[in-house]
């Protein structure tokens, strides 16, 4: 019986992907410039550059990584599963916002959660209603810079000093390690905070951070924190080749317990030539960008 | 409804769907799930963040000029897929394959755009998100992992 079903499913299945247009894969190039009777020039193949436009080399199968250096997470650096997983649309990795991932949210957590109109996630709303301050390029802050968009980043370290580059937005953060306490009074809040960091084995590189600015949000998905945040982040050099990066965040007037937006997400070394590329958020591009999607927003 | 008639069925809705292109886009702009293909001249290509833009006349039945916008990916997307701010010039005669918009505005999310050259630009949005690098050395390695 099923034998007699599957040809006509099979050519409706047909039938239907015809009304959809393909993206063109081949190398061959397409046809449908019309009038010309020169060969098609071949479509471009993807392939992963730097800012500068050199193609950026995958490890070879065979690839065995040295011994992880001590003490030492310098280096430039990218997403390690692939150029983009670090773009996380819907919030961390390992606690993106959907039905399967709810934070322990305090009742005001849940408040602040509801007032956020973020674009992606579980509680996304048509562009014309966000209102997510990284739309006006509002710094994205700590954590949301480890969160969202982690790209390339470049990591120098001095005596004193840990200092990360970030390709998103095109910001540093740096991180004491002269022995120097968290400060217990905050005068000023930063987009990113006062950090200072430890290292708590020859591998391992933990760094605290509070004092950050509550205008920000914790993800691209609108989790909220207050001026109490307190992020940790640890860096855990696994070999020569991966770094591993655990991000917790820690807010006992939003969230009831602390809880992990990344485990371990690992990012691959790169060469000491790759130029990380520019990635800017723009105000007046911005503004032509709302205008532009907002025009496409359903009319009442 | 006959009963074997249901195995039929949910096969064909479960490979039309698995035949459906992914529309991933930034945020909910309000652009439909289906495509139209259109033939213009571009205008302007917004090499900008957090988007590009492509612009373009499309002449409709009658010949009047209707003033198109095409919204693709990051620059920083882009650029893996061949992309450059000088992909597109004005003058160039291309055909579009857009996702519209829902309120019927001439603006969409661009699917794939073919040069005057034949040459194809669209963007993989499977490509980069997985398999880029290892990410473990294999079982056998000695490296020293700690």
């Amino acid at each position: 019986m099923l034998k007699r079903l599957v040809i006509p499913t099979f050519v409706l299945v047909a039938i239907s992907i015809s009304l959809f247009p393909l993206r063109a894969k081949s190398q061959s190039g397409s046809k449908a410039n019309q009038g010309t009777s020169a060969a098609p020039v071949p479509s471009p193949i993807p392939v992963h550059v730097d800012g500068w436009g050199r193609p950026v080399d995958d490890l070879p199968a065979n690839q065995k990584p040295g011994p992880a250096p001590v003490h030492d997470l310098s280096g430039i650096w990218e997403p390690a599963d692939g150029w983009r997983a670090g773009t996380q649309a819907s919030g961390p990795r390992d606690n993106p916002s959907d039905a399967r991932h709810i934070l322990p949210y305090t009742p005001l957590g849940e408040k602040a959660f509801k007032s956020h109109k973020p674009g992606w996630g579980a509680t996304a709303v048509p562009i014309q209603e966000n209102n997510d301050p990284f739309d006006i390029c509002d710094p994205l802050g700590l954590p949301r810079i480890d969160f969202f968009n982690l790209r390339a980043l470049q990591i120098l370290q001095t005596k004193k000093q840990v200092v990360i580059i970030y390709q998103n937005d095109q910001v540093w953060r740096n991180i004491w390690m002269d022995g120097r306490e968290l400060p217990k009074e905050i005068s000023e809040y930063r987009w990113y905070g006062y950090s200072v960091g430890r290292w708590v084995d020859d591998y391992t590189f933990v760094a605290q951070t509070v004092g950050l600015d509550d205008r920000t949000w914790v993800d691209n998905a609108g989790r909220p924190h207050s001026k109490d945040l307190q992020v940790e982040e640890t860096f855990h050099r696994l070999n020569s080749d991966i770094l591993e990066l655990t991000v917790t965040i820690t807010d006992p007037q939003m969230y009831t317990k602390p809880w992990v937006g990344l485990n371990k997400f690992p990012l691959r070394l790169q060469s000491d030539g790759f130029d990380i590329r520019e990635m800017v958020c723009s105000a007046s591009e911005a503004q032509q960008y709302n205008a532009i999607s907002k025009a496409a927003a359903p009319r009442n | 409804m006959r009963k074997n008639a249901w195995p039929f069925l949910t096969t064909f809705v479960l490979l039309l769907v698995a035949s459906l292109p992914i529309f991933a886009h930034h945020g909910n702009a309000g652009y439909d799930s289906k495509t139209v293909i259109l033939k213009g001249t571009v205008t302007d290509w917004l090499w900008t963040n957090p988007h590009t833009f492509l612009k373009f006349d499309v002449k409709d039945d009658k010949g009047n000029v209707v003033h198109w916008t095409g919204e693709w990916n990051a620059p920083s997307t882009l650029v893996n897929f061949g992309f450059t701010g000088k992909t597109f010039k004005p003058g160039d005669e291309v055909i579009v394959t857009i996702r519209t918009a829902k309120n019927g505005a001439p603006l969409g999310g661009l699917r794939q755009v073919v040069l005057p050259n034949g040459e194809v630009m669209s963007e993989d949005e499977s490509v980069g998100k997985s398999g880029g690098y290892r990410s473990r050395p294999p079982a056998d390695s000695k490296g020293s992992d700690n």
